[in-house]
Parts: C-alpha cells; structure tokens; sequence
C-alpha cells in the first residue's frame, strides 16, 4: 500500500466544452482574500509587487500575480506562480487582513467565440467588450453559486468558484457551452 | 429582471446580486440604556412601511458587499436613486413619485364587475 498522499484537485477528470467553448480546470493556484484601507494600498502593492488596483471592476497583473478588485477594501489576489502571498503581505508593515484561501477556491477557464455566450447561460452581466473589457473583473451571480470573473483575453475567462460549488459551476457551464454552439 | 446601480460598484447590476436591509436612516439614540422601554421599541421594532417613496438599505451582496441607500417606490417597485451609505438622506424628484401609470391590485379590482 503506498503511503503516499496524492493531491487531487476538486474539477480532476472533468471536461466539457463544445464546437465553439474550451472548458478546463485551472491548474492549482495560490489565493489570497485581502481587505486593507486606503491608506495601506501602497504599502501593499510594493509588498505584492502589483499595483492594486483601486477602481470598480478593474484587476492588475505583475510576475504572474493578479489582483482583482471585488469592492472599496477587498481584493483577490491570484498566484499562478511561485506564491508567497501570506509573507509579502506580512513583511509590507502595512495595517491589513489577509486569508489563503487557496483551497477554498477552484477555477475554471472558458474559451473560445462562445464564452461570453457560455457564462450568460447562468448570469445576466453585460459581458460585451465594450461593457466588460479584458482585464475587467467583478464578483456576481451564476445560477445559484458566487462566481468570481475575470476577462482574461478577448475570448477568454477565468470563473473562479468556492471548491464546494465546482461541480455545479462546471456542470452549468457544460450545459452553457452546448446551447452555445447551436 | 430589475437593474439596480451600486454606487460602490458605479454600474446598473442586476437584482439576483442584491439584498434588501431593511428601512434606512435610522439613528441609534445615543444614551440607549437610558431611554424607556418605549422609546427603545420605538427605535428597534417599529418601522414605518410606507406605501410610496421609501428609503431603504441595500446590500450588494453578491457583488462588491457593501451597504448603500436606496429611494425606492414601493408601488412601482422602481428604484429612483441610490447613494452611498452615510450620506444623509438624498431628495427625490418629485417627477418620479406622482406618475400614474401604475396598476394596483385594488385599482384593478375595484373596477371589475
């Protein structure tokens, strides 16, 4: 008997998509909900290496870091890279909260010409180019579950959603991605 | 489906992220062990439900989380502002609060024979 763990991921084995929308998994990343005042941005934008972005909507991406803007204080922070999120903002002095919440949240990534299409199957937000650009992100609603989205090319998104939720989230996109195609 | 504009988020959102919070506007009384049971029931429990304009808190919830004001008309259900919370309350145009287009459950069966 091996003794060994195995990490599994929540979404591991699915795949879904259509003729027109790519569904996969996102590879396991670090995840950082961070709250801070005003006044402490700076000091943890220089921490994080990224400028926070400060505007409705809006996301910032430095060294295969992202953050993005879910309100006035609060930010996700997204590491695909080599992590130490807790210790930049640790080591930034400035007066913060910060919470991994690395394994509370999966992604999934939709793409192709229907993606928009794909994630309008379960969310009424204006995804258009002109309404949501790239680099545009913001919390909402996808059937019954709280997504993160974030635009991240033209035809290209990445949903964020508590790991619990991903079954359904994946299961709805699937559904999206053929209604989609037709 | 009902847009609602979230003053933190500066764009028109649809309903299903909101939540309603309940009457706006209410100020704790400042020496509130010292106030009589009546007055505190007064603060605590009793709101005034009006049929009209109201000004309600709003959550954004499943958005950007914050707390905002809204002058909302309980007839129509339409939304004629909202602001951010801790500004003091906002006029409404008096435009908005006499249109006469709305059909009522007691207009319509009033007139029904």
């Amino acid at each position: 008997m091996a003794d060994v763990a195995t990490r599994t991921t929540p979404l591991r084995g699915t795949h879904g998509g259509s003729a027109s929308v790519r569904l996969t998994p996102a590879a396991p990343a670090e995840r950082l909900s961070l709250r801070a005042a005003s006044g402490d941005v700076a000091a943890l934008s220089r921490a994080l290496g990224l400028e926070l972005p400060e505007r409705p909507k809006t996301s910032a991406s430095a060294g295969g870091r992202t953050a993005l803007w879910l309100g006035p204080d609060e930010w996700l922070v997204i590491d695909e890279g080599e992590g130490g999120l807790m210790a930049a903002c640790a080591a930034s002095g400035a007066l913060h909260s910060a919470v991994d919440v690395s394994h509370r949240n999966t992604a999934i990534l939709v793409e192709g010409q229907g993606a928009a299409a794909t994630i309008n199957a379960g969310c009424p937000l204006d995804l258009s180019l002109k309404a949501f650009p790239v680099g545009a992100c913001t919390r909402t609603i996808f059937g019954k579950v709280e997504i993160v989205v974030l635009r991240t090319g033209e035809e290209a998104f990445r949903v964020e959603v508590w790991r619990s939720f991903s079954e359904y989230a994946f299961g709805l996109l699937a559904e999206g991605a053929t209604d989609a195609a037709l | 489906m009902l847009l609602i504009h979230c003053p933190y988020c500066e764009h028109d959102r649809s309903e299903l992220e909101f939540r309603w919070a309940g009457e706006a506007h209410i100020a704790r009384p400042e020496t509130i062990a010292e106030i009589s049971d009546e007055a505190f029931a007064e603060y605590f429990f009793l709101r005034d439900n009006d049929k009209g304009v109201t000004y309600e808190r709003w959550r954004h919830i499943h958005g950007c989380g914050r707390f905002f004001n809204a002058a909302r008309d309980t007839v129509s259900d339409r939304f004629l502002m909202t602001y951010k919370a801790g500004l003091p309350k906002q006029p409404v145009a008096d435009v908005a609060a006499t249109e006469q287009t709305i059909e009522t459950y007691e207009q319509t069966e009033g007139d029904a024979r």
